[in-house]
């Protein structure tokens, strides 16, 4: 391999990323579109709803906030209920440090405000597929991922409030959300500790759907990393 | 809604930076020092516990549905899994997804 002919590996962590972010396209444009459209009949105006996209840039917890803003909930109850929606994003970050934990700190903050459910999982398939990768590499390729999806999410949610038309039933929207998710989780489904924690994971949010926002799914997520763990131990010990 | 400008641009700063600081946290806080080996293997398993607890409630009742389980979404999302493990590709099991769901929507739409 000769420099000359050769993009920086930065470079090309980076356009990696760009293309392994790209199918999310397909998710950003309807919901972005969809918030804008339900943020303007909720009556908040074009700043507020731009604000919400731009400064929160978390899809659920947007949609729980702003649907508890028309039921004209307490500003508290708001507030705890949109937060408990993103507090999965502490587990992300936690995940992220042995990553990229080296790398500046400005750089750490960028990661944080772009570290949604997307760019965290493609992120992680790729750093735990690839070890050899360098810090920068790294965040290159989280940059890469998050840039398809970013400016879109911005543009169509403005795009959302002006045309403020609902978009179609028959799209069945809700469900293109799950099926993203599950084809984002699926391939790292590669071992029967991943597999037994992704069983627990599943159980126990069933279990405790009743719960408010979030907590039933942290509790699950917290039983299923230690599920995981422990099967791990046990097969590793199995083998030894 | 009857917030005041004041407490709606409130409610927009303070979930921006709540937000923030979540994300912001751990990353931010621990930098480069070395964490515990069993903390490291519980963190590895993050993706694979917080995704499918996420996505399993809106696949058995769908909001769509009002909530009642909808026989297209749930085989669009075994196709989904299933794809996805066999082609360890998380394009082509969103195109076998999606495409599965519109085909079993309208299949017993028009049954």
């Amino acid at each position: 391999m000769t420099s000359s002919t050769v993009k920086s590996p930065a470079k090309s962590a980076y356009w990696a990323g760009v293309r392994d972010g790209s199918p999310f396209i397909l998710m950003a444009v309807p919901f972005a579109t969809l918030f804008g459209v339900v943020a303007t009949d909720a009556g908040l105006t074009v700043a507020q709803a731009m604000g919400f996209t731009v400064l929160v840039i978390a899809g659920a917890a947007q949609f729980a906030a702003v649907q508890m803003m028309m039921e004209d909930a307490g500003i508290a109850f708001v507030l705890l209920a949109a937060l408990a929606v993103n507090l999965r994003m502490a587990m992300y970050s936690a995940s992220l440090v042995p990553y990229l934990g080296a790398a500046p700190l400005w750089k750490r903050a960028l990661v944080a405000y772009l570290n949604f459910d997307q760019t965290f999982i493609t992120s992680v398939a790729r750093y735990e597929a690839r070890p050899e990768m360098s810090v920068q590499d790294r965040v290159s390729y989280f940059l890469g991922v998050a840039t398809p999806i970013t400016p879109l999410w911005f543009i169509m949610t403005l795009v959302g409030i002006m045309v403020g038309s609902a978009i179609p039933e028959a799209w069945a929207l809700d469900f293109i959300v799950p099926i993203m998710f599950l084809a984002m989780v699926s391939p790292m489904l590669k071992s029967l500790a991943h597999v037994a924690a992704a069983a627990v994971s599943v159980i126990v949010a069933l279990a405790l759907v009743g719960l408010p926002s979030g907590t039933g799914l942290l509790i699950a997520a917290g039983a299923a990393m230690v599920t995981g763990a422990l099967v791990e131990t046990w097969m590793e010990r199995r083998k030894a | 809604m009857t917030y005041s400008t004041f407490e709606i641009w409130l409610i927009i700063v303070i979930l921006g930076a709540g937000t923030f600081l979540i994300r912001f946290s751990f990353l931010g806080l621990i930098g480069d020092r070395p964490m515990p080996p069993v903390v490291l293997k519980l963190l590895r398993f993050t993706p694979v516990a917080v995704l499918p607890g996420m996505v399993a409630p809106l696949v058995l009742w769908p909001a769509a549905t009002q909530g009642v389980p909808d026989p297209a979404r749930m085989i669009a999302a075994i196709v989904t899994v299933a794809v996805g493990i066999k082609t360890r590709s998380a394009i082509w099991g969103i195109g076998a997804g999606i495409g599965t769901l519109y085909l079993a929507l309208w299949v017993f739409a028009i049954r």
